[in-house]
């Protein structure tokens, strides 16, 4: 059988990587990438090499998606363009369009569509929110306690809904729906990771969220069998076991510097501002509350699982980018020799 | 003044600590000690051998703590998906509770066999004390008392999750919130559950009620219970109604700060912070026969009746129980009154 796949979202980094490893696979004959902006060139920016891929540069908001779909005769989509953070340039505003009336007029451009048999979707475990309400652990049939009412989660959990209904009225199309942890990995660029990459990682006092990660690696993986094989429904992604912030800031060897949540609110808008991290609210609640998923589902499905563990990709994280200050480490071995000296 | 330049010399020279590498591992790999320095240079230190065990004890005492330290510094610890820290939990918070369980309360427990050792349980107990040390009692109480060391995992109230440092230090100490997805959860990973139907409701009840069990809710935990087959154990805590004698309640005042309730003790709020201190009374928990869950279907735990019937079971033999322990106690506060 001939496969002709589509992703969106290209130009980012866990999209590229995706078309990448579909383009070296030999079951494949075209993949074709679509992004609004052309794909970082290879030597300055680290870029991820697309082998065969051909890209077409579209804007999703518009019709042109259409044409694409249906010039190429596309089989599979794989829909990643969906982006956690405002661009540098546009704010919420383009954001919400980005990812909200792209996925529309993907799906719309899909559901005309004769040859589409399979669309994979990129969510996040943001749709589950974070809330003192809420159980500790979520499955994907759980629901949220209080639905997201802005931001990234809000977008995901309105794509997850236009994504239903497209499922609904195409029911010979295999649709799967990911939620992902937060990416961790060298490659990662998030919010999560530029928070990571602070000299001292401001906390909310008092609390100390459960945090989980998926390796960049594992969700590729994730993407490339889900593009392969037909596996309908919603999965979270998450490496396996939680980290909490404080565990995080600890292995990074970071100083981590307490602070109410009202500062903590004001710290984070005083650096949006400054263009220096992005801190949106929905963000914050995760600082307070943290979120924890359930994948037995995914590994029931796929008989796999992450070979990174939520701790094992926020090493390989700490790794990659040199984090490790070692700061506490060192005065730990300097007491130790103190004290037995 | 003649005698102090030997004592800090013998200060100076602890011996075994020398012995250890500079890696920091325990001594315990590299018994005895191979670079012992003579015993001439030792000072006025006499050379008996019950004080070297007193050193090498000390020695590895010092090891496991820096060794410790250096996990909780590194971060090269686990938690489990609700946040359970057991390394936390037993070494430093159940250490600073233990004085109040064993020297305040002198807390006793009664059928502690009753608890299943290796298998997933729902304790259920009364709730009573104004604020809820009885949670903290029964913690120490499976941790010590039983030959097996469990860590209970208590259902708490969603207004703890909301505070910061006490909802993420109750997840640090393995409870979580009262729900039925964490519930149905625990109980699957087979571990002991504990859970105060009453809620608020028994916990802040006036002195006037101590030892009434309240209403049991909407019966959850039974539900939980029969879905998950575990045996339900009842559980009696004696002594918790004492600690601070509700006598009033600042009604206005709670509900502006969005408190279930704020009491009025005999020393609270007179005392300010001191009245924040609990009486002594003399504590007893009572864990009673378990009553089995696994002859019901999974699916019985939508059946109303039965869940009610059990329940109401349930609720009868805490009771009881509670009445039975009570008067074997005796005085809540010996051997005055």
């Amino acid at each position: 059988m001939t496969h002709t796949v589509l992703v969106t979202g290209v130009s980012r980094h866990i999209g590229a990587r995706v078309a990448s490893v579909l383009a070296a696979d030999p079951d494949i004959d075209r993949v074709i990438g679509v992004d609004t902006v052309p794909p970082p060139s290879l030597s300055r920016d680290g870029g991820v090499p697309l082998g065969r891929t051909e890209f077409v540069r579209v804007d999703l908001r518009s019709p042109d998606i259409a044409q694409v779909i249906a010039a190429a005769d596309i089989d599979t989509v794989v829909h990643m363009s969906l982006v956690s953070a405002p661009p540098r340039s546009g704010g919420r505003m383009l954001m919400k369009e980005h990812n909200v009336i792209g996925t529309m007029q993907l799906l719309g451009a899909c559901q005309r569509s004769a040859t589409v048999r399979r669309v994979v979707v990129r969510s996040t475990t943001a749709v589950y929110g974070s809330s003192p309400h809420d159980p500790a652990v979520f499955t994907e049939d759980a629901e949220p306690g209080e639905s997201p009412t802005h931001g990234y989660a809000k977008d995901a959990s309105e794509v997850e809904g236009y994504v239903r209904g497209f499922a609904r009225r195409r029911g010979d199309v295999t649709v799967s729906m990911l939620r992902f942890a937060n990416f961790m990995g060298p490659g990662v660029d998030s919010p999560l990771t530029r928070y990571f990459t602070q000299p001292v990682l401001p906390t909310v006092f008092g609390f100390d969220p459960r945090l989980q990660f998926v390796h960049e690696d594992d969700a590729v993986e994730v993407l490339r069998r889900m593009a392969m094989e037909d596996h309908p429904g919603t999965f979270n992604v998450a490496g396996d076991g939680v980290l909490l912030l404080s565990q995080c800031a600890r292995r990074a060897g970071l100083l981590s510097l307490p602070v109410p949540s009202p500062a903590f609110r004001l710290l984070g808008d005083l650096a949006r501002g400054a263009g220096l991290v992005d801190f949106s609210p929905e963000q914050l609640r995760l600082m307070c509350h943290g979120r924890v998923v359930d994948t037995t589902r995914l590994a029931a499905r796929l008989g796999w699982k992450p070979k990174f563990s939520t701790s094992a990709a926020f090493e390989d994280f700490v790794r990659a980018r040199d984090l490790a200050g070692g700061l506490p480490a060192a005065m730990m071995e300097l007491i130790s020799q103190a004290v037995t000296r | 003044m003649a005698g102090e330049p030997a004592e800090t010399d013998d200060a100076q020279v602890i011996p075994i600590t020398r012995a250890r590498s500079p890696h920091g591992s325990p001594p315990s790999e590299h018994e005895p000690p191979p670079s012992e320095p003579p015993p001439s240079e030792r000072g006025a230190a006499p050379d008996e051998d019950g004080d070297h065990d007193h050193d090498r004890d000390r020695d590895r005492g010092l090891a496991e703590l820096l060794a410790f330290l250096r996990r909780r510094i590194t971060g090269e610890y686990e938690v489990d998906e609700f946040g359970f820290d057991p390394e936390l939990t037993d070494k430093v918070l159940l250490e600073l509770i233990r004085p109040l369980y064993r020297h305040w309360f002198r807390v006793e427990t009664v059928g502690m066999h009753n608890v299943p050792g290796d298998s997933g349980a729902l304790v259920v107990a009364n709730h009573s004390g104004t604020l809820p040390l009885d949670g903290l009692m029964l913690q120490v109480a499976l941790h010590d008392d039983h030959p097996e060391r469990r860590a209970v995992r208590l259902l708490g109230a969603d207004l703890v999750y909301q505070l910061p440092l006490l909802g993420h230090l109750s997840r640090k100490t393995g409870h979580t919130l009262a729900c039925r997805d964490d519930a149905d959860r625990l109980l699957r990973k087979g571990e002991l559950v504990g859970v105060f139907p009453e809620g608020f409701k028994g916990v802040g009840k006036p002195f006037s009620e101590r030892y009434k069990l309240q209403r049991f809710g909407r019966g959850g935990f039974v539900a939980s219970a029969i879905r998950a087959g575990v045996p339900i154990v009842p559980c009696s805590i004696v002594g918790a109604e004492e600690i601070y004698p509700k006598v009033g309640d600042l009604r206005f005042l709670a509900r502006a700060l969005g408190l279930p309730y704020l009491p009025i003790t005999p020393l609270f709020p007179w005392l300010g912070p001191l009245g924040l201190v609990p009486l002594p009374s003399k504590w007893m928990i009572g864990f009673g026969e378990p009553i089995r869950t696994d002859q019901f279907d999974p699916a019985d735990a939508d059946d109303p009746m039965l869940v009610f019937n059990l329940t109401d079971q349930v609720r009868e033999v805490i009771q009881q129980q509670l009445n039975e322990l009570r008067l074997q106690r005796g005085h809540a506060f010996p051997p005055f009154f």
